[in-house]
């Protein structure tokens, strides 16, 4: 497997993108704890792209970097952005239904986190877990 | 829309959730719960998530729901079969589903609500 790209419109496509990181993350071979925390970051992810990004798309693709394999997943939409970042990756922070733990809760989970996003420019969000 | 089924066991509701749990699901499982308790008088929900292999903040946000509601309409709910690396992730993500109680399974998770009062008699 290489790299899939996966849309992002409606609830459906949340369970699917879930499937899809949790194949790719076996595949990768990391630990059943990692998966979980990888599966469950691109779950809050994916209903973020939906909820807030008014829909997009998932890039699931595996990685080995000749040490150690791992997996990436980045979330991109078009929608309208976010123009604090920081205050959108602050717990208990939401401006929709939720917890306010989608953001900050998915970094926690991941190793590396890279958010690009301006008002009105969408937001792209990249996630890293490496197998151990 | 798919739903989830609800069982009755005695004073009891059982939700047994065995498929992979899309948001919509989610939001018709609390109505349904809510109007279930209401028409049996159920005084025990419990709900299985054995077969769940994420819970992420919408699906906890779902369950500290349901067990609010559930208290409001006199019954008490009991989340069985958390996963060990679904409850790591669940405290990881912060997530500390207060006001929750846990079994290890479905036949605890009754025995729990019995001996909790009203519920068994």
């Amino acid at each position: 497997m290489t790299a899939q790209e996966l849309p992002i419109t409606g609830d459906a496509d949340v369970v699917r993108v879930r499937q899809a990181v949790r194949a790719a993350a076996v595949e990768a071979k990391l630990s059943l704890v990692d998966q979980t925390k990888l599966v469950t970051a691109a779950s809050e992810l994916a209903r973020n792209t939906l909820t807030y990004g008014g829909g997009g798309g998932a890039l699931v693709e595996q990685l080995d970097n000749g040490l150690r394999k791992g997996v990436r997943a980045v979330f991109h939409d078009k929608g309208p952005g976010i123009a604090d970042v920081a205050q959108a990756l602050t717990d208990g922070f939401t401006s929709g239904s939720g917890m306010g733990l989608g953001l900050g809760g998915a970094r926690r989970l991941v190793d590396e986190f890279v958010i690009e996003t301006a008002p009105g420019d969408g937001t792209t969000v990249t996630v890293v877990k490496w197998a151990r | 829309m798919e739903r989830l089924p609800i069982l009755k066991i005695g004073p009891m509701l059982l939700v047994s959730i065995q498929v992979d749990l899309r948001d919509d699901m989610v939001i018709a499982l609390q109505e349904d719960l809510a109007d279930r308790i209401v028409d049996t008088g159920a005084r025990g929900v419990v709900i299985d998530i054995t077969a769940l292999d994420i819970v992420d903040s919408f699906t906890g946000r779902m369950l500290a729901t349901i067990a609010a509601l559930s208290r409001v309409l006199d019954a008490e709910t009991v989340v069985v079969g958390m996963r060990p690396a679904v409850a790591i992730t669940l405290v990881e993500l912060g997530l500390s589903l207060d006001g929750i109680k846990t079994a290890l399974d479905v036949e605890r998770g009754m025995r729990l609500l019995s001996s909790a009062g009203g519920v068994g008699r």
